[in-house]
């Protein structure tokens, strides 16, 4: 991406296992190992998230440091006066707006701009369609520098119509995606995966596998959690830190773990999670995740969902996942139900309550709402602490169904018969205000 | 100018066959009018030499003129009166009260005056009963007096006799007033007996009518509807495509309360239904719905306790309180075992260790009666379905509807569907 050409490069994160295993755990996360995984405006964009939602004091002043550091290397100088905002001198007279440096870098800016403007002018004149693109492509890069977002997001799209090869249009989708992630517009992100992956050239691996991230971030971000695994799971392995301004290798295998878990069935978890080579390359950067889909399949219940309750602190802070987390859980914890009652004719409750380490009362309030919502086909004997499976009378409930069905009909076909009768005489409602 | 004598001399004489009926009903439309009028005081004492059922024609023609004149009724207010309009409407014939309905209905509403001002709507029940019988032609036909003979029914607190009116199925209609008011006095019965189910379809008639305007009735029957269909199933139905638009659009504005009620309803907390319903008391107590309003929270709970017997096979008294927010174990014994005598729930109370087990419904369609319910609604719908295709012929002959599905294949294609959303009286 030439975006982060003019930023000093992230020491690269990619030595994987060691530094991602204290990442992605119950221990308090180090944020400076976690901020090394990201590059460009997403690594700020995650620091500030975590300054915004963490709870320990220490670690919103150390992702505020490592967040003005930052800001002081590229050109957003509003992103530079927000995080001096935030910090509020709490970490001494170095980390406070630096008035001067702002003013030279948008002095510069305003240069710079001028100059690309008008040499975007000359191009257009020219009419030579790859000086154009080139022009918009820059005009693009800059504006997403200085955190001119939407302006970035208009200049890329203009590139569109300037596309020659289809080289040219991969790369202006993904500037567009890039830069509609930190918009937080999904809905195009799908639409430039798509319009991506048509292009008539094959992709190379890389990019394909970024598409494919991309692809899952937006499923996800819009709550279609099973899609979002599928698209999680077949991102390929290449993607190592190459996408590390959008998402990092191990944030693929927790999204996709926690998304696939939520939404497959037992068999799809095995044939596209557990058995999938692929994926598993993705699975061992954060063992904590292999282990609890392990476990998971192996219904030990009582461990995997230990493990996501030490993540689910650490999880909480993901700029992306945030959101998700609550209903992921939810979904994986009723799942779990749902998997551990459904070969039994009857379940101690008691035992059940050990394995999903909760009291049998909670418990029981549980089952009682995937009952009603016709999740387990069971009744609970309360009194024994035990559940039923209950399988319908199909024969009376054909009857009954039968019985009721005639009924309604009746009842319609009747009134559909009086109204028709009514219309037929023209009765409209003109003739009965006269009377009334 | 005919003498009031000679008039009923002529009655007299010509009742007999219809070709002398309809002679003598040429005879009384003339003298209808100015004659009859100026001596309707003195009229009462001719109607003795008559007999109401041979005479029908005839005694109709006099008595109306006698009612016409408020003068006279007030002469003879009660008693007398009542007793010879209502033995009339008893026996009179009703081949020959047909020949003049407007007269005979005018007769009718005398009544229900009268039996209104005397404070006493029971005696009006019967001989109304008898004249709706005499008026219509079918069993099918709605007449005018459906509506009054219902309001007495229900001023008179006499519900079951409604049913007899209310049993039959009604399809012709003459004046769209009448139907709404039917619909919504005979729901009011049906609600008064409990039967809820019946009073929803009522309701359900008077709601989805085709209007072109909103009327007061459809107003006050769509709260009723809303509210009997929380009691009945707790949610409301939206309502269907064949409502016209004009109800569609307006009546949520003019119940707004009673649409928050359902709202509230959906929310399943007892407490805040309560709040809402004490909040917004005097609202449903202008209504006059505060007592259906007090039977949708109540049926809160037996809602809730049904939910209950699909989940669990055996549960405390004291666990069922709780979750449906009763107070002691007690008040949810109470319920439970109200709930069992009126067969909505199956189950048994244990009061030695104050649980309750859920059974399943022991009806198992095996039994002989079941068969001859089944087999009873069988011949109803097969009934239906004939009647359904009869009028699909008559339909498909129509001129009217041939002319608009030929010029519909011009334009383009015949479309059904037009016909659901544009109805008009080609149906």
């Amino acid at each position: 991406m030439d975006v982060e050409d003019e930023l000093p490069t992230a020491p690269a994160p990619a030595d994987g296992g060691e530094s991602s295993h204290a990442l992605v755990s119950g221990d308090q996360l180090d944020v400076e190992a976690y901020a090394a995984q990201y590059s460009g405006r997403t690594r700020v964009g995650r620091l500030l998230f975590i300054a915004e939602k963490c709870g320990s004091e220490q670690m919103r002043l150390d992702a505020l440091r490592l967040a003005y550091d930052w800001a002081l290397k590229g050109e957003d100088t509003a992103l530079h006066r927000d995080v001096s905002a935030k910090i509020a001198g709490r970490l001494g007279p170095r980390y406070t707006a630096d008035q001067p440096w702002s003013d030279a870098v948008e002095r510069r800016a305003l240069l710079r701009k001028d100059k690309l403007d008008s040499e975007l002018n000359v191009y257009r004149t020219n009419l030579i369609k790859e000086s154009i693109r080139m022009g918009y492509n820059d005009l693009g890069d800059f504006h997403y520098a200085q955190g001119h977002l939407s302006d970035a997001f208009k200049s890329y799209i203009r590139t569109r119509d300037y596309c020659t090869t289809s080289k040219h249009v991969v790369q202006m989708c993904l500037n567009v995606i890039l830069v509609s992630i930190e918009l937080g517009q999904f809905m195009h992100v799908s639409n430039y995966v798509i319009k991506a992956e048509q292009t008539p050239d094959d992709l190379d691996r890389i990019t394909a596998a970024k598409l494919r991230a991309a692809a899952g971030l937006a499923y996800m971000e819009t709550n279609k959690y099973k899609l979002a695994a599928r698209k999680f799971i077949e991102t390929g392995s290449e993607l190592r830190s190459n996408y590390s301004e959008v998402i990092a290798p191990h944030d693929v295998a927790v999204y996709g773990a926690l998304c696939a878990l939520a939404s497959f069935d037992r068999s799809e978890l095995k044939s596209k999670v557990i058995d999938n080579y692929n994926f598993c390359n993705f699975l061992e950067l954060v063992p904590e995740v292999r282990e609890l889909v392990n476990d998971f399949y192996a219904s030990r219940y009582g461990s995997c969902l230990g493990y996501l309750e030490k993540l689910k602190s650490n999880l909480l802070l993901d700029m992306h996942l945030h959101g998700h987390i609550e209903t992921l859980y939810k979904d994986i914890r009723h799942k779990a139900i749902i998997q551990y009652t459904f070969p039994f004719i009857s379940v101690d409750l008691n035992l059940m309550a050990v394995a999903f380490q909760t009291s049998v009362s909670l418990l029981e309030k549980e089952l009682a709402a995937l009952i009603t919502d016709n999740k387990i086909q069971a009744r609970i004997d309360s009194h024994n602490k035990i559940l039923y499976a209950s399988h319908a009378d199909q024969r009376n409930g054909t009857f009954q169904r039968a019985l009721q069905t005639g009924n309604e009909f009746e009842r319609d076909v009747k009134s559909m018969l009086l109204r028709a009768n009514l219309l037929k005489h023209e009765f409209s409602q003109k003739a009965a205000e006269r009377k009334v | 100018m005919e003498s009031v004598e000679a008039l009923v001399a002529h009655i007299q004489g010509l009742s007999g066959s219809p070709d002398e009926l309809a002679q003598l009903h040429g005879l009384l439309k003339q003298a209808d009018g100015d004659a009859l009028r100026v001596h309707s005081a003195g009229l009462l004492p001719f109607l003795s030499h008559l007999h109401p059922g041979a005479h029908s024609l005839g005694y109709l023609y006099l008595l109306d003129s006698f009612v016409s004149s408020s003068a006279n009724l007030r002469a003879h207010a009660g008693g007398d009166l009542l007793v010879t309009v209502a033995d009339f409407l008893t026996s009179c014939s009703a081949d020959q009260i047909r020949m003049a309905p407007d007269k005979f209905l005018n007769v009718c509403r005398v009544l229900k005056n009268e039996v209104m001002q005397l404070n006493a709507p029971i005696r009006g029940i019967a001989p109304l009963r008898a004249a709706v019988r005499k008026i219509q032609t079918s069993s099918e036909q709605l007449t005018p007096l459906h509506a009054e003979y219902l309001m007495l029914c229900l001023l008179a607190k006499q519900y079951k006799a409604g049913l007899s009116v209310l049993e039959d199925d009604i399809f012709e209609v003459d004046q769209p007033k009448d139907l709404f008011l039917y619909c919504y006095y005979g729901a009011m019965i049906y609600i008064g007996l409990k039967k809820f189910r019946k009073a929803l379809e009522l309701l359900h008639n008077a709601v989805t009518a085709p209007m072109s305007s909103l009327n007061a009735i459809t107003v006050e029957a769509y709260k009723k509807y809303v509210l009997v269909s929380l009691i009945q199933s707790g949610q409301v139905p939206s309502f269907p495509k064949y409502t016209s638009s004009t109800a569609q659009r307006n009546l949520k504005n003019h119940t707004q309360i009673y649409v928050d009620l359902s709202t509230c309803y959906g929310t399943g907390s007892y407490s805040d239904l309560e709040t809402f319903i004490q909040s917004n008391a005097e609202a449903f107590q202008t209504d006059n719905n505060f007592g259906l309003v007090k039977q949708v929270l109540s049926s809160m709970y037996k809602r809730n306790i049904q939910r209950l017997t699909q989940t669990y096979l055996t549960l405390s008294l004291e666990d069922i309180a709780s979750s449906v927010q009763l107070n002691t174990p007690k008040e949810a014994e109470m319920h439970v075992l109200r709930m069992i005598e009126d067969g909505e729930i199956h189950a048994t109370i244990n009061q030695k260790d104050g649980m309750v087990s859920f059974n399943e419904d022991p009806e198992q369609y095996k039994s002989s009666e079941m068969v001859e319910h089944i087999d009873s609604s069988i011949q109803r719908l097969m009934a239906l379905s004939k009647k359904l295709t009869s009028i699909d012929q008559n339909i498909s002959c129509d001129h009217a509807f041939l002319m608009k599905v030929q010029s519909g294949r011009e334009r383009a294609r015949f479309d059904y569907d037009d016909f659901d959303s544009v109805p008009h009286k080609y149906f």
